[in-house]
């Protein structure tokens, strides 16, 4: 018996870690479909056999929503993928979503006792949430969930993100009235601004809010609380309580001469060009773009990979990521810097530019940088960068883009000041609840932490919600 | 979806539309604006709100035919629908009694002046107002203008109509009269408030234009709209569009508004 327990172990760690099937290199980098394509049932089955179904998991500890991963990944092995789903999403709301840009290997899968003994790869986690979601979808099985009975309590959700989708989705279910309140003509946030089609087809996202619609929830375009009416307004319109998701949406620059020459662009602007604007496909769609033929981008987080990956779908020929430390720092999603580098993307890592160069015209001719080496480490225990003397040297680039962070828009506090903020701009709200400094408006996502990730913003969604059908019903 | 209510030619392609758009309506101020896409493939592109009913729920929009969105536009009938209208955007103009109020307006620009010099006349200035076009076949909202000012001087610069000149020549004139102007607002192309400003700039007046760089989507999310103002950068769509003129640089959004000329000429070749 235990030698059968053993062997069966053994056969178990001999299966490899799955790979997604994928578009080659030298092809996906000149088109804006999805890169990987996704795994087939059979190879699903095959990598969720590799999970140990661990009697405490610390993959569900890391992560931030605690979904119940044994769980869903046993249903796969069965063979039950629109169950397994629905596993998921009893936690997540958006596993589509989050199964495509999760850090995991920050999260669920670094977690994962497989990768912890360092001989084997953890499950790919991700990889099997992302086929669970598609399966449901595409298979047409994702059903409207129970709603209970009305409260006739009516809630305005500010920002159609993830933190404000999920909100908006969980009081729905509570049976409170939602009105999500969108700036933007489309709705979805970064996932559908930000977030480049090769890595989330925006297909997805409208499914998702197509989903919220039919649940009863109405979503109002084209209104920017602040300016078509202000919070203070929303109440007099006889909301009960009001959640703000805004974002951190302001980008920020470098405040180096030179950056507003022709052909700099902020992430925000070059993704919004081409992702909500359709850009890509000028001139039948009528935003135009800067198609630069070398580009540098500025920055080493997934937005700054987002932006030198569209930089090569657009056609350039030589797409930099000019960075101030090492490759060991860099923020982004292990995968989307392996991508990055397969796509033939060139880093220039402790690199930091000090001047934007212009020609006659003012359109950008190159960038001076400056070589850095790695000092002491700074409060953040990483090494500091520190400017190498004499290492100018100047990069030949038409096209800038700037992609070093984003930070809240001030549009909301500064209408309604009783809303307070932290001296970053990010909204003050409690723990667990969500609850600004104005009674019955509540907050989360990145508008409160400052820019940070998908799912830290469905969480705060989430407890937010509570927190709010808490109040409602008291 | 956005109903047009009203259309009217006002000059050679020069359009003025009234939009559905009750909450806007209610709500805007003079010197805002707002954003629009036409259709599914659209642009989104800026537009002043020159006026509005709140009790009927609408806006005016007065536009120049200038590429492929204008024209777009241009040619759409009561009763169409526009995709998307967003609103109302941007600082509002600081309005206030400052004693004689100057309102310069050169071609389209008087569109985006009136409202403003409509609250100022409100607020009770002295308004005197210049309006200025290349020839008289151009000129808009002159009764408007009229009718809200103590005293309207229209120029031309082929002396089609009125006087024989630019609108900073006027200015030029009224001041050597004597008359001293507490505030100026000067908008239209951006030569002319670069005259303006350097007319100005030594007298010491405090002059106020509105600037018109690209944008996308208004809210300070994108940065595109960025000017430099006194060294500095701004987002004319959240910190303008009104800026101090002594400040602008002139040259920097000049050149600017040039990134897509290639594409817009494009674009307007395909639509034909
Ligand atoms: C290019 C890019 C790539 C990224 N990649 C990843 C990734 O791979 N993995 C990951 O986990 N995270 C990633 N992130 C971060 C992630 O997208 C964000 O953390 C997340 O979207 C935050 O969600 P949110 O709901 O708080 O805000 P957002 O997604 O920013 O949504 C806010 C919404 O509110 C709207 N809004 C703002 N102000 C108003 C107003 N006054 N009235 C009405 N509406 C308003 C905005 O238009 C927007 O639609 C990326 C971000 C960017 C920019
Ligand atoms: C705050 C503001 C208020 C404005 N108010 C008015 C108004 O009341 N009446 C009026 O006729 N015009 C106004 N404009 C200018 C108007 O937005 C442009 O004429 C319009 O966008 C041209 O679009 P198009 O596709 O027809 O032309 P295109 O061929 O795309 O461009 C023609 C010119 O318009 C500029 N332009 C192009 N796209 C944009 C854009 N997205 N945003 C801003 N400028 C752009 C370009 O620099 C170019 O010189 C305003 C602009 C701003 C920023
Ligand atoms: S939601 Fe994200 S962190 Fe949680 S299991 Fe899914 S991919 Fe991992
Ligand atoms: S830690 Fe890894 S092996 Fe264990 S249950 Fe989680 S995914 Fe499966
Ligand atoms: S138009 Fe995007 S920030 Fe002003």
């Amino acid at each position: 018996m235990a030698a059968e327990q053993k062997e069966h172990k053994a056969k178990k760690e001999k299966i490899a870690r799955q790979d997604m099937p994928e578009q080659k290199p030298d092809v996906r980098k000149r088109n804006f479909d999805e890169v990987p394509f996704g795994y087939t049932p059979e190879l699903a089955q095959k990598e969720a056999q590799r999970c140990l179904q661990c009697k405490r998991p610390s993959c569900v500890e890391g992560c931030p929503v605690n979904i119940n991963i044994p769980a869903f990944i046993k249903l796969i092995a069965e063979g039950k993928f629109t169950e397994a789903a629905r596993k998921i999403k009893e936690e997540n709301a958006l596993p589509a979503v989050c199964g495509r840009v999760c850090p995991q290997e920050a999260q669920c899968e670094g977690n994962c006792i497989l990768g912890a003994k360092g001989k084997d790869k953890p499950v790919a986690i991700g990889n099997l949430e992302r086929f669970a979601a598609d399966w449901e979808r595409e298979h047409k099985e994702v059903t409207v969930p129970q709603i209970k009975d009305a409260t006739h309590k009516r809630v305005a959700v500010v920002g159609s993100g993830p933190a404000g989708l999920t909100v908006a989705g969980e009081l729905r279910k509570f049976g409170h009235e939602v009105t999500v309140f969108e700036a933007l003509h489309k709705s979805g946030g970064v996932l559908v601004y930000g977030i480049p089609e090769f890595r989330l087809p925006k297909s997805i996202v409208q499914s998702e809010v197509d989903y919220l619609s039919k649940m009863g929830i109405k979503i109002v375009n084209n209104y920017i609380v602040g300016n078509t009416r202000t919070v203070d307004e929303l109440f007099a319109d006889g909301y009960d309580a009001i959640f703000v998701g805004s974002g951190a949406g302001a980008p920020m620059f470098l405040n180096i001469p030179g950056e507003n020459l022709n052909g700099v662009f902020s992430a925000n602007e070059y993704l919004t060009r081409s992702n909500l604007m359709k850009a890509y496909k000028f001139p039948e769609y009528d935003t135009p773009i800067i198609k630069g033929k070398r580009v540098a981008t500025i920055g080493g987080g997934n937005v700054a990979m987002d932006s030198a990956r569209t930089a090569l779908r657009l056609g350039a020929d030589e797409s930099y990521i000019v960075y101030r430390r090492s490759m060991n720092e860099l923020p982004a999603r292990i995968a989307e810097v392996h991508h990055a580098e397969q796509e033939g993307i060139n880093f220039k890592i402790l690199t930091l530019p000090t001047r934007i160069i212009g020609d006659e015209n003012g359109f950008v001719k190159g960038i001076e940088c400056q070589k850095m080496e790695l000092g002491e480490p700074d409060e953040s225990g990483r090494r500091r960068p520190v400017p190498v003397k004499g290492s100018e040297f100047i990069l030949d680039v038409d096209t800038v883009v700037v992609a070093i962070g984003n930070t809240p828009n001030p549009l909301i506090p500064s209408t309604t000041p009783d809303i307070k903020t932290t001296k970053y701009g990010t909204i003050i709200a409690e723990e667990g609840s969500g609850l600004t400094t104005k009674s019955k408006v509540f907050a989360g996502g990145d508008v409160v932490t400052g820019a940070a990730t998908v799912i830290l913003a469905m969480g705060a969604g989430k407890k937010a919600a509570k927190a709010i059908d808490d109040m409602l019903k008291s | 979806m956005a109903k047009i209510v009203k259309r009217k030619d006002l000059a050679a392609e020069v359009v003025l539309m009234e939009l559905e758009a009750p909450e806007i309506a209610k709500k805007r101020k003079p010197g805002q604006f707002i954003i629009l896409r036409v259709n599914e493939q659209g642009e989104r592109i800026p537009l002043t709100i020159a006026d509005s009913d709140p009790d009927a729920g609408t806006i005016t929009i007065i536009f120049q035919v200038v590429g492929k969105t204008t024209m777009q536009l241009r040619d759409l009938h009561e009763g169409d629908k526009i995709a998307d209208l967003a609103g109302p955007l941007g600082t509002a103009t600081h309005i206030k009694n400052f004693g004689t109020a100057v309102a310069i307006g050169g071609g389209v620009g008087t569109a985006v002046i009136y409202p403003i010099a409509k609250g100022l006349k409100e607020a009770g200035n002295n308004l005197i107002s210049i309006i200025g076009a290349r020839t008289k076949n151009l000129l808009i909202l002159t009764d408007e203008m009229e009718k809200i000012s103590n005293r309207l001087i229209v120029a031309t610069d082929d002396g089609s109509f009125g006087v024989n000149g630019f609108v900073t020549d006027v200015l030029k004139q009224i001041i050597d009269e004597g008359i001293k102007p507490d505030i100026i607002y000067a908008i239209g192309p951006l030569p002319m408030m670069k005259a303006v400003a350097n007319a100005t700039r030594p007298l010491g007046i405090k002059t106020i234009v509105s600037l018109n760089p690209i944008m996308i989507d208004g809210t300070g999310m994108c940065g595109g709209c960025r000017v430099t103002v006194n060294n500095q950068t701004k987002f004319a769509c959240v910190d303008g569009p009104e800026f101090d003129a002594h400040q602008v640089d002139f040259d920097n959004l000049g050149q600017r508004l040039k990134v897509y000329n290639h594409q817009e000429k494009e674009s307007c070749k395909i639509f034909g």
